[in-house]
């Protein structure tokens, strides 16, 4: 469990979470694999889940996220624009289009997905759908 | 047309520090375009997740230098279950060339995106010199 207490230890908390993680397979093999872009984290919040995209310098409107049973799709265009006659020095950022879909593995009601893009760091909001969550069952 | 070109994943280079940190947390090195006009040196930083109050820009001794924090309590309350990168502050220092007028650098941050405007000191800028 992740505490927040010393904010100091709170980010090395979360790096030491994630490189844990990392041979997770959560996800199965129903997902495009590592290497497509964008870069993808998904977190457990109780019952529901939220992914977060790392997708800098792609503007909202060229941006499109479509859900489908318990697939969600993120597509859309990077555009980057040099001013006309510079000498480029340094060239490290990748600009194109980029289509990728994920398959979570569990229910998920498309209709409650929602997202937000914030300093070019996408957040959905995956909420678990009702029929999947764990019941308690009564013993008469 | 480069514009089809697949888009890859950039995997994250991790800051090499001449100074040791107290805590062991670790610093990226924000994906940098750097472009230079006749007027300006251009800078381009990719720092996902960092906001407008959360950068420092500064030029001391002919060296810029950016740091951009990320706001790590989004994560609070989250367990990951699936990663493919991970998550930290961004650094970066640049030995400028050109001398810089350094009042009048123009910095601007939008989806996560750095643009800094570093105008060059007059005597910079190139001269075109005419033939008698």
């Amino acid at each position: 469990m992740m505490t927040f207490d010393d904010p100091f230890e709170a980010l090395f908390a979360i790096q030491r979470a994630l490189d844990s993680r990392r041979a997770s397979d959560w996800m199965g093999s129903s997902t495009t694999g590592v290497g497509s872009f964008p870069p993808i984290n998904i977190f457990q919040r109780g019952d529901d889940f939220v992914a977060m995209v790392e997708l800098p310098g792609v503007d909202k409107n060229d941006l499109e996220i479509e859900a489908k049973e318990n697939t969600i799709r993120i597509s859309g265009r990077k555009t980057i624009r040099y001013d006309e006659g510079a000498s480029v020095h340094r060239r490290e950022r990748v600009w194109g289009g980029f289509d990728r879909t994920i398959q979570v593995p569990i229910q998920i009601d498309p209709d409650c997905v929602t997202a937000e893009f914030q300093d070019g760091m996408l957040a959905l909001f995956i909420p678990r759908a009702e029929s999947d969550k764990p019941r308690t069952i009564n013993i008469k | 047309m480069a514009s089809q070109q697949e888009l890859q994943v950039q995997q994250k280079r991790e800051v090499e520090k001449k100074k040791e940190t107290t805590v062991s947390w670790r610093t990226y090195l924000p994906v940098t375009d750097i472009f230079e006009t006749d007027q300006a040196l251009n800078v381009v930083l990719e720092m996902p997740g960092v906001g407008k109050d959360a950068v420092d820009v500064s030029v001391e001794d002919d060296v810029l230098t950016i740091d951009g924090r990320i706001d790590y309590s989004k994560y609070e309350g989250l367990q990951p279950v699936y990663t493919e990168y991970n998550v930290g502050h961004y650094a970066r220092s640049f030995q400028l060339s050109s001398k810089i007028e350094q009042g009048n650098i123009h910095a601007e941050l939008k989806d996560g995106v750095m643009t800094l405007v570093l105008p060059k000191v007059e005597k910079a800028k190139p001269r075109k010199i005419k033939i008698n």
